[in-house]
Parts: C-alpha cells; sequence; structure tokens
C-alpha cells in the first residue's frame, strides 16, 4: 500500500538531508583510487546507526521521525548504487580481486555492525527497514 | 559550500521517497521492492557513467538520485533479519543484480 504522505515528506526530507552528508563526506574525503574508504565507511556508519535507531525514544514513539531518521537521512546517506558502479570500475580495470575484497568487504562488514549493533538495541519495525 | 550541494539534496529528496514507496508496496516475504530499488538505481548510475555525465546533472541524477533511492542500511538490516538460510540468497541476489544493472547500464551507454 502506498505510504502516508506526512511519511513521504519525511523519507522526502530525510533522504535530501542524508544525500547532501554523503556527499559533503566525499568532499571532505574523496575515495581516490584503491579500495573507496569513504563510500565503505559511510555504509559502515550508515547501518550502524540504522540497527541502532530504536535506542532513540523519539524514533520509538514517533512513526514520521522513525521514517524520517530510517528510510530517511541513513538510507539516502548510505548508497549501494555507487558500491555497484566502483565494483564494476575495478572489475573492468581488471582488478578482481580488489573488487571482490570491495564487495565482499562491505557486506561483511555492514552485516557484522547490524548484528553486533542490534543485540543491543530494540528491534526495528518491519516498515523502517525500507 | 556550492549550488551542487542543492542538486544533491533535491535528487535524493526524490530518490529515497520513490525507494521508501516501492519498498511498502512490493516488499513482503521478499524484499521485491528494495531490490527494484538497488537495481534500478545501480542501472541508472550506469549510464550516467557510461554517457559520462558531470556537474550539475551527475550531482541530481548519481549522487542525489541514485544514491537516494538505493540503500545499504536496509540492505544490511533486512538480510540480518532474514536469518542466514533466507539472507543469503537476498545478498547474492541483491549484489549479483547491481553489478549486472550498472554493467548493462555502462554498456547501454558507451
Amino acid at each position: 500500500m502506498i505510504p502516508a504522505p506526512r511519511l513521504l515528506l519525511a523519507v522526502a526530507a530525510g533522504g535530501s538531508a542524508g544525500a547532501v552528508l554523503r556527499y559533503l563526506c566525499g568532499e571532505l574525503a574523496s575515495d581516490g583510487a584503491g579500495f573507496p574508504w569513504t563510500t565503505f565507511t559511510i555504509n559502515v556508519v550508515g547501518c550502524s546507526l540504522l540497527a541502532g535507531l530504536e535506542l532513540l525514544p523519539f524514533v520509538r514513539r514517533s512513526a514520521t521521525w522513525a521514517a524520517a531518521l530510517g528510510p530517511g537521512v541513513l538510507g539516502g546517506f548510505t548508497t549501494f548504487s555507487a558500491t555497484s558502479e566502483q565494483g564494476r570500475a575495478m572489475l573492468a580495470a581488471g582488478d578482481s580481486v580488489l573488487a571482490a575484497g570491495y564487495l565482499v568487504g562491505t557486506l561483511g562488514a555492514c552485516l557484522l555492525a547490524v548484528t553486533f549493533v542490534g543485540r543491543h538495541a530494540p528491534p526495528l519495525p518491519e516498515e523502517d527497514e525500507l | 559550500m556550492s549550488v551542487t550541494v542543492l542538486w544533491v539534496a533535491l535528487g535524493g529528496a526524490v530518490g529515497a521517497p520513490l525507494r521508501f514507496a516501492l519498498g511498502k508496496v512490493l516488499d513482503g516475504r521478499f524484499h521485491t521492492g528494495t531490490v527494484i530499488a538497488n537495481t534500478g538505481a545501480s542501472l541508472l548510475l550506469g549510464l550516467c557513467v557510461g554517457w559520462s555525465v558531470d556537474g550539475s546533472a551527475y550531482a541530481l541524477v548519481a549522487t542525489g538520485f541514485c544514491g537516494g533511492m538505493s540503500t545499504y542500511s536496509s540492505f544490511a538490516v533486512q538480510a540480518r533479519d532474514l536469518g542466514p538460510r533466507r539472507g543469503a540468497p537476498y545478498v547474492v541476489l541483491t549484489i549479483g543484480l547491481g553489478l549486472a544493472a550498472v554493467g548493462l547500464g555502462y554498456w547501454l551507454a558507451a
């Protein structure tokens, strides 16, 4: 079912803030050549924060805040498309070891982070996992 | 701070709610909506890179929209909550489709 306009607006506002934060991180510390540490760090930090989102009392009380911060800020901050493109570029350059290390490394680090943080935080409602 | 930030903000403000709506409408036992959002964003980013899009257009479409439409945070939390048996096919499918889509976009554009 199509989400309520209030939630869509909350995700739009949060998503725009998250995307700008990601852009500014790239301006401060560009990925450069080799392993894209900036994008890697953005994704691991964003995953950790989403897993711990329910630690914030106002997020537990408000579906609007939960949507703004979870699918909004953190969904907009983290990126799957850039990771895929970086992996593609590494493969195209013949660097399959780096590509595998990056893609598997990002996945592994993010899964470890959400598992670890999740042990210390209340579970996320399903609609905030989008 | 430049006007580029505004393009990124605008792209993110469209991409993120699109992903959210896709997930709300299509995610069920399987996260079809999130897979479509991540795959679609990867395809579009591949097209942008293949077309050598740059400047404001790159900020709007690639950094803002594609980055906002795709998500690693939800993907990782969903995979964790699916557990190893259902999570493994989910991550293999998502990452495989992402690479295939970005490669297809790049190839189509080049």
